[in-house]
């Protein structure tokens, strides 16, 4: 059941956009389409879930002053694996996400949950809260990918849901991705409240 | 387990271990994914080369060349037909002046200097914006902005903001006049090599 605590925890929670507020920079950048924030999404769970797992397995053999640098290889190894395993098999989506793939390096939801988690916890737990975490993550990029894509353009997923002369431009640039991720903060808010 | 202590000798035997592993296995990823991914850029070179070219029967020998003005060269693969003779050139070019920088375009230009299509390589401009030029500028219902069919002379083609008659993509018009850039560099590389080799434009 702790397990599954751990897991659910990043979703709603401790979700790591709409709660913790963490890597804001990917997800204002990357959430002008709901496909190009999945897209980031599963990249940065991927890496979450493998960096996770790993710092877990070696917390014993990093000496604590080391520990941030080391830590950071092993995230930017990850990093860089997605890189090259998605220009060469998903060669499209890696051209939409340009840039913003080696910026998950810098993505402090994957240092924090390194520093803060799975250097204090058993690796089953540290890969399960990576992948939750992750996924969480994912969840609000799709989300607020979602709802800038069809304000901005009228469609969700490239299916054309309102006729494009309507959508609200600002919506895909940036200052939309601040109303929107207001507005969605506040709903998360209001829902976390009635919870508890 | 308890934890190492920090002492110099741990941490450099640490940081060492982790580096080299971590280096280790990217080379091995590296090696793995080489070929795909120059694959893959191959194919879509290859893709793009068919789509903005007309009718051909073969490629002839791409080679690169310097345009009048610019920072580097652009490739260029000549199409030819069935008789060895040059109906068109796929040119690939480039510009730095998109709103986020570089931008790198195939287009084919036939002898009489018209655009028979093109497809963007590479760029970075904003999704939703500027994103959109492909599909824009290619829009044959609206021939203001449709850029596909039109003949290039020597002033090149303008946006219609800097006097020209190419509508450029609403709340994207840097992007827009930068593919203007980038297909008139196309088209003054390949006219002046036409006077270059002396070869006058035949009608096909």
């Amino acid at each position: 059941m702790n397990q599954w605590k751990n897991f659910t925890k990043g979703f709603i929670k401790e979700n790591p956009v709409f709660v913790l507020l963490l890597g804001m920079c990917p997800v204002l950048g990357t959430t002008g389409t709901a496909i190009n924030g999945l897209g980031m999404g599963l990249a940065t769970t991927f890496v979450l879930f493998m960096s996770n797992t790993v710092v877990s397995l070696i917390k014993n053999v990093i000496p604590d002053k080391v520990r941030i640098p080391s830590y950071i290889v092993v995230i930017a190894t990850f990093v860089t694996i997605v890189q090259m395993v998605m220009q060469a098999y998903l060669p499209s989506l890696f051209e939409s996400l340009g840039i913003f793939i080696p910026l998950i390096v810098v993505n402090c939801i994957v240092l924090g949950r390194a520093e803060a988690f799975a250097s204090k916890n058993t690796v089953l737990s540290a890969s399960i809260d990576g992948l939750g975490t992750g996924l969480g993550f994912a969840f609000a990029l799709t989300l607020l990918g979602a709802a800038r894509e069809l304000l901005g353009s009228g469609k969700i997923f490239n299916f054309e849901i309102l006729p494009e002369q309507y959508g609200m431009l600002i919506f895909i640039l940036a200052p939309g991705a601040f109303i929107a991720l207001g507005y969605i903060i506040a709903i998360t808010n209001r829902l976390n409240k009635q919870k508890a | 387990m308890a934890k190492l202590e920090s002492t110099f000798r741990n941490m450099l035997v640490a940081l060492f271990g982790v580096t080299l592993i971590a280096s280790a296995s990217l080379g091995l990823v590296y090696n793995v994914t080489k070929s795909p991914i120059e694959r893959a850029e191959l194919e879509k070179q290859n893709n793009a080369i068919a789509a903005v070219l007309p009718q051909f029967e073969e490629l002839g020998t791409a080679y690169k060349k310097f345009p009048p003005e610019g920072r580097d060269s652009v490739d260029i693969f000549p199409a030819l037909d069935q008789n060895g003779e040059i109906v068109a050139h796929a040119v690939k070019s480039y510009t730095y002046s998109g709103f986020s920088g570089y931008i790198e375009i195939m287009v084919g230009i036939d002898v009489n200097n018209t655009i028979t299509g093109f497809r963007v390589l590479r760029h970075a401009e904003t999704p939703g914006l500027g994103s959109k030029m492909e599909q824009w500028h290619n829009d044959t219902e609206k021939p203001g902005q449709n850029i596909v069919g039109r003949t290039l002379n020597e002033e090149g083609l303008k946006v219609s903001k800097d006097g020209g008659d190419v509508d450029a993509i609403t709340a994207a018009t840097i992007t827009s006049r930068a593919l203007m850039d980038a297909l008139n560099r196309a088209n003054a590389t390949v006219s002046d090599l036409d006077s270059y080799t002396g070869a006058t434009p035949v009608n096909n």
